[in-house]
């Protein structure tokens, strides 16, 4: 009975010292995976999902293009969690994804509604990472929305993939550890488009600019300023106009009493439509300017729902872009069926933008192995990857801008559908389009 | 001087615009003493007539593009080019002007549907609870209108014949190459036509007087047994056919969107301030006034003095009249003075 006692107590012992010794072992690892876990915002833990945040614009100007955004990013949702044909899941390079969700985990999604106004999408974006525990948001079609969500976002540190934002200062003076831009901007657009003004207007223009008057306007004038005036045109008046303009006779009027010959409308969506139809019906585009040469008008940055708005306006004018449904690449071709198979029509430039940077942001996930930010962002900064329908693409880690081709589109003079507006004239190298990251300034900050 | 014409005649069309919305607000408010934050949809469903019968018009019959193969793409004939052939694209060419004979019933029915339907309901209520109630139907009817016809701008066109410039430098002894869109002059010359008829209705005819009179004292036309309520509705339904018909011809010189009328609904009001409430003329007045000082004041030279004038110069103007004038430039004793 006594051995039997002894026997007992020695196994219990045993067993005693085995848990304490897993407990003293497994300690660190404990402290490590809590520690881990108080880290980052919104970490899923041992949650069976995750939550992304979609934040575009879904009433007000710019509301079909947040439409269209957030049709991509349900397009993405799907793909990543394995659904529907994959899209550029079956094209992207290189790919850690598994079609099994992110790091295994389901993917789902919240949206918010921008109002392309920047109080609204922060309060939106706020309401995601708070209530709904987002990991990352994305989103927005305004420069001005982007960098105030950018800023939220790094305050929050949680992940911010931009949308459609074009301004310099998103990735220049007002970058952040915590944002990343896939979507080409002013600068780039100046850069590429210069070259074929200078072969199709010639090298001693003088330029007009109409200028809508924020963040991304200012930036684009300027960027477009430096590219032409290093061409050896000239800069007559660079004119602020309100965002809330609807009639641009008055400013239209003025541009063609001046001693300028080339109108550059730094304008984006319907302030766009509106400006052009302006000069269209002041029939500037037929008109000989006071420089003995013919009006011409540039479009800096196009997009195929602008050209929608504008019609026949746009035919034959120059502009650039980042993404045309109509590029004849593997990656394009599989985007463009995945979408318009679930939706029935091609999706914009911005529908692009959106999904891709849903891919990489769960694929930066995969190989950085963990949700947190600590890991994500360096997973992001660097990175290189191919066919998403842009070629070669890199996301320079200093700045967390993408370097890509850049298109230089012109309304299509003669469209066979209504899909067919914008007609592809040259898909300008990366190289012509990079810059020294300093050159906006601005710091990225810590993680 | 050039440039002083160009002003003068941008400003007209931009305070023909501004006229006509604020025509009808003053005769809704004159009649029925309701202060109506929803005229400027009534501008913007005048806008969606024209495009819904441009849309009508160019019904297609559709042929599939077979280029296209990762989609349906569709090329797309109008029914009307395939059955008529040049007198087709004459009269898809002519939508605007045609959309004109759809837009007066219209307007007419929204009109009387509007006021019969909620309007009425708040004639005895506080200002501050009409402008609440009228600012809510404006956004629900947006969204509708958003729904149906999207977010963006839909391109509309003048016809062919006067979708050019006319050489107005020509016609003032000035420059040859001074020009001013067609579309545009016609607009301002509609505007006027409209006025002046609704002006003509209201002082010469019999139904008019009677409206006038109800205008100046309802309680002693009512007592002759007039009923001044239906006539009312009849003006109201007259207010939304002017603001129908602005925003109808418009579309050719801002493609219309479902956020068109509040664009101009505020600056209305504050040209029906600046004119005096209730007073017809004043509202005309004020509104090619404000309309003429806002494009001077969007001149370059003026803007190096003053930035930003351009987008106070009402507002300011306004300002110094109520200071200066309370009832507005023609407003009536006693009128909106509580």
């Amino acid at each position: 009975m006594s051995d039997k006692k002894k026997h007992e107590l020695s196994r219990r012992t045993i067993l005693k010292t085995g848990v304490a010794a897993g407990l003293v072992f497994a300690t660190p690892t404990i402290l490590t995976r809590n520690a881990w876990a108080s880290e980052f915002t919104n970490d899923p833990g041992s949650s069976k999902s995750v939550v992304l945040g979609f934040n575009v614009p879904q009433t007000g100007a710019y509301s079909e293009e947040g439409a269209d955004e957030l049709r991509a990013y349900k397009l993405a949702v799907e793909h990543l969690n394995g659904g529907g044909d994959g899209g550029l899941m079956n094209t992207m390079k290189p790919m850690s994804l598994k079609g099994n969700g992110i790091l295994g985990k389901k993917v789902e999604y919240v949206t918010g509604d921008t109002q392309t106004k920047s109080p609204a999408a922060r309060a939106s974006a706020k309401r995601m990472i708070e209530k709904d525990g987002a990991l990352m948001i994305t989103g927005g079609s305004s420069s001005g929305v982007a960098i105030a969500v950018q800023g939220l976002c790094n305050e929050a540190k949680v992940m911010f993939m931009a949308g459609l934002t074009h301004s310099n200062d998103t990735t220049g003076k007002d970058k952040k550890r915590y944002g990343f831009r896939h979507f080409f901007n002013a600068y780039m657009s100046g850069q590429a488009l210069a070259p074929i003004l200078e072969k199709e207007f010639g090298n001693s223009r003088r330029a007009y600019h109409l200028t809508a008057d924020y963040s991304w306007g200012w930036t684009q004038e300027e960027s477009i300023k430096n590219a032409t005036e290093k061409l050896g045109w000239s800069t007559v008046a660079p004119v602020r106009t309100p965002l809330t303009q609807t009639d641009f006779s008055s400013y239209i009027t003025q541009a063609i009493n001046s001693d300028a010959d080339v109108l550059v409308l730094n304008h984006y969506g319907k302030n766009m439509n509106d400006s052009l139809k302006a000069a269209v019906s002041f029939d500037l585009r037929n008109k000989i300017a006071k420089t003995g040469k013919q009006w011409e008008v540039v479009v800096p940055l196009f997009s195929r729902k602008m050209a929608q708005g504008s019609g026949d306006d746009i035919k034959g004018i120059l502009g650039s872009t980042n993404w045309n449904w109509s590029l004849p690449d593997a990656a394009t071709k599989a985007f463009v069926k995945s979408f318009a198979d679930k939706y029935g029509f091609p999706p914009s430039m911005a529908a692009h933008t959106c999904y891709v940077q849903t891919l990489l942001y769960a694929d930066a996930c995969e190989r950085a192995g963990t949700f947190n930010p600590a890991g994500v962002i360096p997973a992001l900064e660097g990175h290189k990857f191919d066919n998403m329908g842009n070629g070669p693409t890199e996301y320079r880690a200093e700045d967390h801008q993408c370097f890509k081709d850049v298109l230089v589109v012109r309304g299509n003079p003669n469209p066979s559908t209504q899909f067919d507006l914008l007609k592809v004239e040259q898909v300008v190298p990366r190289s012509q389009v990079e810059y020294e990251a300093s050159m906006f300034g601005g710091e990225l900050g810590p993680i | 001087m050039e440039a002083i014409l160009i002003q003068i005649l941008n400003g007209l069309d931009k305070g023909a615009a501004y006229a006509l919305i604020a025509l009808g607000l003053t005769l809704a408010f004159g009649t029925l003493g309701i202060v109506n934050f929803a005229h400027g949809v009534l501008f913007m469903l005048g806008a969606f007539c024209a495009v819904s019968v441009n849309k009508i018009l160019t019904i297609s019959h559709k042929i599939k593009d077979e280029s296209v193969t990762l989609f349906d793409a569709y090329k797309e004939i109008p029914y009307l080019e395939i059955w008529w052939g040049d007198t087709g694209t004459m009269i898809i060419d002519y939508s605007v002007p045609i959309s004109i004979i759809f837009t007066i019933p219209t307007m007419i029915l929204i009109g009387i549907a509007m006021e019969r339907g909620l309007i009425r309901f708040f004639y005895k209520r506080t200002h501050a609870e009409q402008i609440l109630v009228t600012f809510g139907l404006a956004i629900v009817v947006q969204e509708v209108i958003k729904h149906f016809f999207g977010a963006n701008p839909i391109p509309m066109s003048a016809p062919e014949i006067v979708s050019g410039s006319a050489p107005v430098g020509a016609l003032f002894g000035l420059s040859d190459s001074m020009v001013y869109p067609w579309w545009r002059l016609i607009y301002s010359l509609f505007s006027v036509i409209v006025i002046g008829g609704v002006f003509a209705f209201l002082q010469y005819t019999t139904y008019g007087m009677v409206v006038r009179a109800g205008m100046a004292d309802r309680d002693t036309v009512g007592l002759l047994g007039i009923n001044i309520q239906r006539r009312f509705t009849i003006v109201f339904a007259l207010a939304a056919v002017v603001a129908g018909l602005a925003g109808a011809m418009y579309t050719p010189i801002v493609g219309p969107d479902y956020h068109m009328g509040m664009e101009l609904l505020v600056l209305s009001f504050v040209v029906v301030v600046v004119g005096g409430m209730g007073s017809l003329p004043g509202a005309v007045a004020a509104g090619f006034l404000l309309g003429i000082l806002e494009s001077f004041a969007s001149m370059n030279e003026v803007k190096q003095i003053i930035p930003g004038i351009d987008q106070i110069i009402i507002y300011l103007v306004a300002v110094v009249i109520l200071l200066v004038r309370p009832r507005g430039l023609m407003g009536r004793k006693g009128v909106m003075e509580d």
